[in-house]
Formats: C-alpha cells, structure tokens, sequence
C-alpha cells in the first residue's frame, strides 16, 4: 500500500508536529480542568448530564465526524467521485433516525448505556450481557477503521516511513487518548469533541470556501476540472465510476446506502451522548444543531474532494502513502503549503484522537456498567467501584486500540467504517425500535434480534470479498468467500427484525405489561426520570 | 396551547394517585441504578389515561409517516443511482447532474424535516407532556 513518498510534497514536519503538539496540549489542559476529582458513576459516564443542546450538538456531530468521514469520503469523492458522494447523502439523513425515533426516547428512558434501554423492561442478566456484546464488537470495528487512518496520516505528517516508527507514534497517540478517557471521562471527552468538531468545520468550511473562490464561484466549474483530471473523465461525475461493475455490485452499492442511513443511531458512542444532556428537548435541540452541522460540514467536503481532484488529480492521490485517505492532506498542501497541511494533519490526527476516546468511553461504559454491575455483580455494585473497573476497562481497551492500529492499515478508513455502521443496525436498531414501539416485544425477542442481526452480520462480513478472495481483501492469500457483497446490510438488517419478531411470536414469555407502561411513559413524558 | 383534549384536573389527578406502589407490574426495578421514582403515580393509569393517549398517537402520527417518508425518498436516491444511471447521468445544469442534484436535495429535505420536527415537538408534544406531568403530581423538573 505505501509506496514512494511524493517527492517534497509532504510539507514540514516540525510545523505539522508543533500544530498537533499544540492541540494535544490545549485539549488535556481543558480535561484536566474540568476533571473532577472523585467522579460518580453520573459524572463518570454521563458529564453529570450538564451539557446544553448546543454543546451536546456540537460534540454529537464530533463524535460521528471521524477520520472517516474527514479522510474517507474527501478521498473516496477525489477518486471515486459521484459513489463516494453516496456516503456524504447517507450520513446527513442518517441524523433523521436519531431525532425522529431514538434520541428523546433513548434520553428519558437510560441513564448510561444502550443496554439501559434494551433491558428496561426484560430479563435484566441476558439481555445486559447481549446489549454489551453487541456494544463491544461494534465498537471494536469502528475503532479499528479509525486506527487504521492513523498509520496512512503519520506517514504523511511525520515522514516516518518505516513500520517501528509508525507503531511507536499510534502507541504515543494511544497513550493521550487513555488519558482523555481515564481522567476526563465523559465531560473531558466532551470537550475534546467540542474543540475539535469546532476545529474541523473551520477547517472545512474555509477550504471550501477557498476552492469555490478559486473557481469563480462555481461547483460546476470544480467539476469540470476534476473530470479532466481524473483517469475515468466524464464518469466520476457519474454513478457507477466504483460500484457500476455488475449487477452484484449495484446491489452491493443499495446494500451500503441501507446500512450508512440506518448505521449512526445505532452506534453506541453516538447513543450514549443522549445522556449527556438534561431532558429530551435538549436531545431533540442537540440533533437539530448536528444536523445543521452534518450539511455544512459534507457540502464542504463535496467540494473539497472534488477540488483535490481537479487540483492534485487521482493519480497523484493514489499513489501517494495513505493513498485514498490522502486526498485532503495534499489539497491543503497544493492550496495553502505547509502551514495549510500541517493544520489538516493535525485537525485529522485530533479528530482520530477524539473519536477514539468516545468510542473507549462506550465500550467501557459498556462493560462496567452492563456487564460488571449488573450481570456480575447482579445490580448491586458499588458505585465507585463500578467507576474504577470502568477505567481499568479503557486502559485495556486503549492497548487493543494500539495493537488494532498498528496492525490495520491502508484500507479506505470510510469502507471499514461502512462495515461497523452494518453491525450497529444489525444489532441494535431493530431492538430499539422494537422495544420503544411495539408492546409485545419481550425478552427473548430481544436476544433473537440482538443475537440474530449481529451474528448474521458477522459471518456474512467473514465470508465476503471484503476479508478474502479480491486484490483489494484483508487476506490476499486464501480464498475463503462465498458471500458476494461486501457489504451485508441488506440481508442481516432485516433479519434482525425478523427474528426479533420470531423470537417474540414463539416466546412462552409475554411480556411484562407493567413494566411496559412504566417504559412507554417514561419514553415519552420523560416521567420517572432521575438526574 | 392545545387544551381542549384536557379533562378535568381534580379526577385526572385522583385517578393516577389511586395507584398502589406496590402492584405486581410496579414493583421495583431489579437493576439498583434504576430506582423507580414514579410513586405517587401508577404508570398503567397513566398509560391509559386520555391524555397520554393522545399524546402517543400524535407523536406516532408525525413520527411514523414521515421516517417512512425520508426513508422512501432516501432509498429511491441509492436505487436510482445503482439501477438507472442513464437518468442520473442527465446534466441539469453545467456539469451539474441529476444525481448530484438529487443529493443535494436529501440535504435540504434532512433539514426541512428536522426543523419541523422541532417546531411540531415544541408546539405539540411538549405542552401535553407538561399537561400530563401536572396530573401525575410530578411538575416541571
């Protein structure tokens, strides 16, 4: 995947280091203040639920704004053009999901994690046990995506070529994202998203604005010279410039745009932001500033990947380290030099650095919180202790992160990130909607479709192109696949919803219509709820 | 706001009161974070009651057709762009294509859409969550 560095195009390391120092030290000053010193579970996982809509927004759009979305889909437009646009269209209306059917509903009736809301009205043990499971394999897979950007942008930013150099730096980056996570917990975490979902609008929002500038003012000019510099012309304005092949690949392409829009209000780390905030009119003020957010921020990054071609070309994009994931950094480079670059690699390396640190947060949350008070310890775990095996989960979590990002590298960051978003509405967001909107679902409903759309999703991600069997796989050497799309969404999404509705239908169980009506009030009035 | 679907305060507020804590479908929650604070009202008289009936069928009267709505609309752009390329291909304007058009639009309908969800939210469901809130002895937070 790495090949020759362009020759002087990669600007000055010291400027890009100093930038990325700078923000590293801005952003732990910030945790370290707001930081307190003995959290409670509440502060602990939930910034004691003290954040407004606007900041929650912000940090919402943060959080889902990963290097994915930064890196991915400005290189996926650049190379691909109209399909990597797809991405763009799915992650904006994705948001909908979240305002519409999950966030205010999920706000009053959890109070830290998404297994709060699946057990509500279950068997608490099984259904814990399966909300966590879900959590940690989904996170698991975004966070893989988010490292392997990693390796790609220190290559750029640093010149470190050789692999031992590259694993010492992800280990340095690692080390900081723990500390956010171990001494900030969610209110650091907060910050650290604020700063930087900030940071990258900015950023976007000005070379935009710059490249349309720089075309008088035209996206249409932009497009015409992004044709001429592309190697396929005419046709990366068009769809299919990457998943026209064949008939597998159109299905392929609907099976993707099903999982982006269904992806993000499953996600674990979005979700748990819900809690960040007092009530659920400032959930419902959160998703409407994201949303907001979302627009500006992927209209400009349809021009900027546009532009990246038009100005730097696929070619060179390519065959540059980091290859796709590459596209923006040389934009900035080609427009505004090496201060330019320095501060998109930075913007970019933060925005890995922050994501992660959310992600760590829900997987632990996850566990300590799911798993170790309430399927361990049976419900009656001490709060403090709660918090310290919370912590002990993110240090071991953070040192899976490192081995992950020193081992993945080079695939597109927003391809692996496609594959997460598929488990996440796989898993849980037939259960979620099952369980806030249908009163017969019970318990073992709940496993079937958690259980279901989750293993289905995983074989059928085993057994696809995308691990084996392509030049472009994960396992070049054997050919283990029989599944035909890389992307399994369109299968195991509503599988999950038909085995949530099986497992419901077949139970002997019905379910607690007590429980039910404490739910269902506390979902919508927000009756019952303790700060 | 919309008051007229209120029924009288004094049995509404009787009503929900009558609730036992202490009824099989109220019995505390098993999971200690979970401390149940609804104790002055049984959550199945309030379930029930006219007021939160309303209050669930106007909010599954907006929320439902519409998510089918974007969804639809959503789902037609991605099939659209797999399967009928010649009619995204077509250039509208400059080199600006139907397909790229068509996204572009996703992104203003996705703000239409959240905008009057707010607006409906703040004009229709948070009133009837306040009328509801009062009846079942608990007040504004």
């Amino acid at each position: 995947m790495t090949v020759q560095l362009a020759a002087g195009a990669t600007g000055n390391p010291a400027i890009n280091v100093g930038i990325f120092l700078a923000f590293v030290a801005v952003t732990l000053f910030i945790v370290y203040k707001v930081s307190s010193s003995s959290p409670t579970a509440s502060d602990y996982y939930a910034a004691g639920s003290a954040f407004n809509g606007v900041q929650n927004g912000v940090a919402l759009s943060g959080d889902f704004l990963s290097a994915a979305s930064f890196l991915g889909i400005s290189g996926a437009i650049a190379v691909h053009g109209y399909d990597g646009f797809l991405y763009s269209v799915g992650w904006v209306v994705a948001w909908l999901v979240a305002l519409l059917l999950i966030g205010e509903r999920l706000r009053n009736t959890g109070r830290f994690t998404v297994g709060d809301v699946m057990a509500f009205r279950m068997k608490q043990r099984p259904v814990r046990a399966a909300a966590a499971n879900a959590t940690l394999v989904i996170t698991f897979f975004y966070m893989l995506a988010q490292m392997a950007g990693a390796g790609g942008l220190i290559a750029l930013l640093l010149h470190v070529q050789s692999k031992g150099g590259q694993a010492l730096i992800i280990t340095g980056v690692g080390a900081v994202m723990v500390f956010y996570v171990l001494v900030g917990g969610m209110k650091g975490t907060t910050w650290v998203q604020i700063v930087k979902a900030t940071l990258l609008l900015l950023c976007v929002t000005l070379i935009g604005v710059f490249l349309l500038g720089k075309f008088g003012f035209s996206f249409s000019q932009i497009l015409e010279h992004a044709a001429q510099n592309s190697p396929s012309g005419e046709r990366i304005l068009d769809p299919g410039a990457w998943y026209g092949k064949n008939a597998i690949t159109e299905l392929d392409f609907v099976s993707l745009a099903l999982s982006l829009v269904l992806g993000i209000s499953s996600l674990p780390h979005v979700l748990m932001r819900f809690y960040t905030v007092p009530n659920a009119k400032e959930a419902r003020s959160s998703v409407v500033w994201c949303s907001w957010a979302m627009v500006i921020f992927y209209l400009g990054i349809l021009v900027v990947g546009y532009g990246a071609t038009a100005l730097v070309g696929s070619d060179t994009i390519l065959r540059a380290p980091g290859g796709e994931n590459s596209a923006a950094p040389l934009l900035a480079f080609k427009i505004g030099g090496e201060v330019l670059l320095g501060i998109v690699c930075a913007v970019a390396f933060a925005t890995i650095l922050a994501v992660v640190a959310g992600l760590t947060l829900a997987a632990a949350a996850s566990f300590a919180h799911d798993v170790y008070a309430n399927v361990v310890r049976n419900g009656d775990a001490d709060p403090r202790s709660e918090v310290r095996v919370a912590r002990l989960t993110a240090v071991v979590i953070g040192c899976l992160a490192i081995v992950g990002g020193i081992v993945a590298n080079g695939q597109n960051v927003a391809f692996l990130v496609s594959l997460a978003l598929a488990l996440a509405a796989s898993a849980n967001l037939s259960t979620m909607l099952y369980t806030l909107y249908w009163k017969r679902f019970n318990t073992t409903g709940t496993l079937w479709s958690i259980y279901g759309g989750l293993a289905s999703c995983l074989v059928l991600i085993i057994f696809s192109p995308a691990i084996s069997g392509t030049p472009t796989s994960i396992v070049k050497s054997v050919d283990f696949h029989w599944f035909p799309l890389t992307n399994p969404g369109i299968v195991s999404i509503p599988l999950s919803f038909l085995c949530g509705y099986l497992g419901t239908v077949f139970s002997k169980q019905p379910a607690d219509p007590g429980k039910q009506a404490e739910m269902e009030v506390r979902a919508l009035t927000g009756l019952g709820v303790k700060l | 706001m919309t008051r007229k679907s209120r029924s009288p305060v004094s049995s509404s507020a009787e009503r929900f009161a009558t609730g036992a804590p202490t009824e099989p479908g109220m019995s505390l929650v098993e999971d200690s974070t979970h401390p149940t604070h609804i104790d002055r009202a049984d959550p199945s008289a309030i379930q029930q009651s006219p007021e939160f009936v309303l209050l669930r069928r106007r909010l599954r009267l907006f929320v439902f057709p519409v998510s089918l709505a974007f969804f639809c609309w959503y789902m037609a752009f991605a099939v659209l762009s797999a399967y009928d390329r010649g009619f995204m291909k077509h250039k509208v304007t400059g080199e600006i294509n139907m397909g790229t058009l068509f996204g572009l639009l996703q992104f203003v309908t996705t703000l239409v859409i959240a905008l009057s969800y707010r607006r409906f939210a703040d004009k229709k469901l948070d009133p009837q969550v306040d009328i509801i809130k009062e009846l079942a002895g608990a007040g504004k937070e």
